[in-house]
C-alpha cells in the first residue's frame, strides 16, 4: 500500500508546494498533460500524489482516504470538529499565511477590542430587536472563538464570497474573514479589532491519525520525514 | 449493556411516577422553529443542537429539550397552577466528544405554580430525588437568585450591574468586567483617547453600517458615564467573591450568608428565599443537613435558570454527564411570553445513564 499525498490541484498553492517538497529533495509534479489531474514522485518510493481541492483534503485527511495532505491550517480547523484528535501537524511550510479576523466599520470609532463588539451588540439588539450580525464562512472558528471569548448577543450569518460588501449591504454589522494585507478591508471601510485575530493560518503539511495504516506505509512515513527533515 | 427496550421501558416507569405526583402527560414536536430557540439561546446553540431547513418553513431544528415547548403549550391556557411531564428524545451535537450521546431519551416534569415558590422548587427536586433514590449519586444545588440579587446591590451605576447580570454564564468576561469596574485593570488607552478627542469621528471612514452614528454617540456618551463612576470598592468585591466562592452543606452556607447579609443587605430577600426553600425541602423529606450548595453552581451552562438550579450526578462513574438537571426558569418565560412571565420550575433526568449507574452496582 502507498501512502498517499493529497495537495492542492491548482495555482499558486500547488506551485508553492511542489517547490517546498522540490527544495528539499522530494519531486511533486503533474503527469501527462497540464489539464489532467494526475501527478507522479520522485526522490522516494511509496509515495503517490493526489491532487484535489485545498478544502476537501481536511475531510479527505480524517477519512483516511489520503495519508498526508497539504492545506491550510484555517480550513482544517473549521472543517473537523476536534481537529487535532483527526489530523496531526507534521510541518507548517511558511507560505499561504492569511489571518482569520474580526472586523468591523471604521465608523465605529467606540469599537476596539472583543468587550467593546460585546458592548455594542447588547446595544444593537436591544435598539434593533435582533443579534448583531456577523457575516463569515468561518462558522465553527468564529463561533468557539467568540464562545471563549465570552462574546454575546451576536449571531452569524453565512457569507461564501465577497464577506467585505456585506456590511455596507447593510446584511451584517461586522465580518469575519481571512486577509492577508488588509487591502480590500480598508477598501470597504472596514477596520480589524485589536484582539481579533482568530487564527493565523498558512500552509501546512498534515497527517491523518488513523490507525490503521500498514507497517509499510509508517515506514514510509519515516523514511519521507527524514528525507524532508522535519 | 442497556437495550433501547430497557430505557424506554424505565423512561414510562419514571413518567408514570411523575404523572402520579399530578404531572398531565405532554408531548411536543421533534421538528421545532429554529428562529424562537436561536432567538433564546444565540449562536451557542447551533453547536449544540441539529439544525436543518425546510423548503418552506425555514431553519427548524431537531428538538434539543422539551422546556421551550412544554413552556408554549402552558401559554396558550396559562391554567395555574399545573403540572406536566413527558418522556421522548432529545438530539444533541456532541462536537467535541464523541463518547457522549447525542440522542437520548430525557423524562421531564415541571412545575408552574406561582403561590408557592419554594414549595415547587422543593417539589421538584424531591421528585428527582425520590427517582434515583438509593442510587449512589451526588446532589449540588445552587441560586442564580442569589447571585442576581448580590449584584443588584453592588453600590455601583446601573450600567455596570446589567453588564455583570448579562455575563454572569460567562465567568471569564464576568471576571474580567468585575476586574474593569474594580479598578483592578486600567481603562484601556484606546478609550482614553476616544473620550480626550474634540471630534471622535475625524479621520474616520463614512458611515456604512446599519448600527447609526447616534448608536455610536450614544455608547461613547455610555462610556463617559462609565469613565465618571468610581470603583466597586474592594469589600464589596470581597462579598460576591464570598458568595461565588461558597461551597458547603446547607446550613452552614445558611449561617454564612446572614452573616454576609449584614454587609450586603441587597441580598436579604434572595436569603429568605434560600430560607423557605430549604424548610419546604425538609418537609419533603429531603436532608438539608447533607445537601451540597455551590455559590457558581449552574453559571457555565445552564444560562436560563435564574433561581434554584440543582444536578444530580454520580459518585461511581466520574465519566457520565448529570443523570438529572433541574432549575427555576421565571426569565425565559417572560421571553416566550412576550413578557408575560409564568413562575416556572422544571426538572429532566436520563433513564438511560440511570441504568448505566445500575448496571455497576
Amino acid at each position: 500500500m502507498t501512502l498517499k499525498l493529497g495537495v492542492p490541484s491548482k495555482g499558486r498553492l500547488m506551485e508553492k508546494t511542489f517547490d517546498w517538497f522540490g527544495k528539499r529533495g522530494v519531486t511533486l509534479r503533474k503527469s501527462g498533460s497540464d489539464r489532467e489531474y494526475a501527478g507522479a514522485v520522485d526522490g522516494i518510493d511509496g509515495v503517490e500524489l493526489v491532487l484535489l481541492s485545498a478544502s476537501e483534503i481536511p475531510r479527505e485527511l480524517a477519512a483516511g482516504r489520503i495519508h498526508l495532505g497539504v492545506t491550510g491550517s484555517d480550513l482544517v480547523r473549521e472543517r473537523l470538529a476536534n481537529w487535532d484528535s483527526q489530523v496531526v501537524e507534521l510541518a507548517p511550510m511558511g507560505f499561504g499565511g492569511a489571518d482569520l479576523i474580526i472586523a468591523v466599520p471604521d465608523c465605529w470609532v467606540d469599537v476596539d477590542t472583543l468587550e467593546d463588539l460585546d458592548a455594542a451588540a447588547a446595544a444593537f439588539r436591544s435598539a434593533h430587536g435582533f443579534r448583531l450580525r456577523i457575516a463569515t464562512k468561518y462558522h465553527r472558528s468564529v463561533r468557539e472563538f467568540l464562545k471563549a471569548e465570552g462574546v454575546a448577543d451576536y449571531q452569524l450569518v453565512d457569507s461564501q464570497g465577497a464577506t467585505e460588501g456585506t456590511v455596507k449591504n447593510e446584511t451584517a454589522e461586522a465580518i469575519a474573514d481571512i486577509t492577508s494585507t488588509g487591502e480590500t478591508l480598508r477598501a470597504n471601510g472596514l477596520r480589524i479589532l485589536s484582539d481579533g485575530l482568530i487564527h493565523a493560518s498558512q500552509a501546512t503539511l498534515f497527517r491523518g491519525r488513523r490507525r490503521d495504516w500498514t507497517d509499510g506505509q509508517r515506514v514510509t512515513l519515516k523514511e519521507l520525514q527524514s528525507v524532508l527533515g522535519i | 449493556m442497556t437495550t433501547t427496550e430497557q430505557i424506554l421501558c424505565r423512561a414510562e416507569a419514571l413518567r408514570a411516577q411523575f404523572a402520579d405526583l399530578g404531572g398531565q402527560v405532554v408531548n411536543a414536536d421533534v421538528l421545532q422553529p429554529a428562529e424562537t430557540l436561536l432567538d433564546l439561546y444565540g449562536e451557542d446553540i447551533r453547536a449544540r443542537a441539529y439544525v436543518t431547513s425546510d423548503p418552506l418553513r425555514g431553519e427548524i431544528m431537531l428538538r434539543p429539550d422539551f422546556t421551550v415547548p412544554v413552556v408554549q403549550m402552558h401559554m396558550e391556557t396559562f391554567a395555574e397552577p399545573a403540572r406536566y411531564t413527558y418522556s421522548g428524545a432529545v438530539y444533541r451535537k456532541q462536537e467535541h466528544d464523541a463518547s457522549r450521546a447525542n440522542e437520548y431519551i430525557q423524562v421531564g416534569y415541571e412545575v408552574f405554580d406561582g403561590q408557592d415558590i419554594a414549595g415547587a422548587d422543593a417539589e421538584v427536586f424531591a421528585a428527582i430525588s425520590k427517582a434515583v433514590e438509593g442510587l449512589p449519586l451526588r446532589s449540588a444545588t445552587g441560586d442564580i437568585g442569589l447571585l442576581t440579587a448580590a449584584i443588584s446591590g453592588l453600590k455601583t451605576s446601573d450600567a455596570r450591574k446589567a453588564a455583570l447580570l448579562r455575563h454572569l454564564w460567562r465567568p471569564r468576561r464576568f471576571k474580567s468586567l468585575l476586574d474593569r469596574f474594580c479598578g483592578r485593570t486600567p481603562t484601556p488607552k484606546f478609550r482614553t483617547k476616544l473620550l480626550a478627542a474634540d471630534d471622535p469621528f475625524e479621520g474616520a471612514w463614512a458611515d456604512i453600517s446599519l448600527r447609526s452614528r447616534s448608536e455610536v454617540n450614544a455608547r461613547i456618551e455610555a462610556l463617559r458615564d462609565d469613565a465618571k463612576t468610581p470603583a466597586i470598592g474592594a469589600e464589596e468585591r470581597d462579598l460576591l467573591d464570598a458568595i461565588l466562592g461558597l461551597q458547603e452543606t446547607l446550613p452552614n452556607v445558611m449561617s454564612a450568608l446572614r452573616d454576609i447579609a449584614v454587609d450586603l443587605p441587597a441580598i436579604a430577600g434572595a436569603v429568605e428565599t434560600l430560607a423557605r426553600r430549604t424548610e419546604a425541602l425538609a418537609s419533603h423529606g429531603v436532608d438539608v443537613n447533607a445537601l451540597r450548595f455551590e455559590g457558581s453552581y449552574g453559571r457555565t451552562n445552564m444560562e436560563y435558570y435564574d433561581g434554584f438550579v440543582f444536578g444530580f450526578y454520580s459518585t461511581v462513574r466520574a465519566d457520565l454527564p448529570p443523570i438529572a438537571t433541574g432549575g427555576r426558569y421565571d426569565a425565559l418565560t417572560a421571553q416566550l411570553g412576550a413578557g408575560r412571565a409564568v413562575p416556572a420550575v422544571g426538572a429532566v433526568i436520563r433513564p438511560d445513564l440511570l441504568l448505566a449507574v445500575e448496571e455497576g452496582l
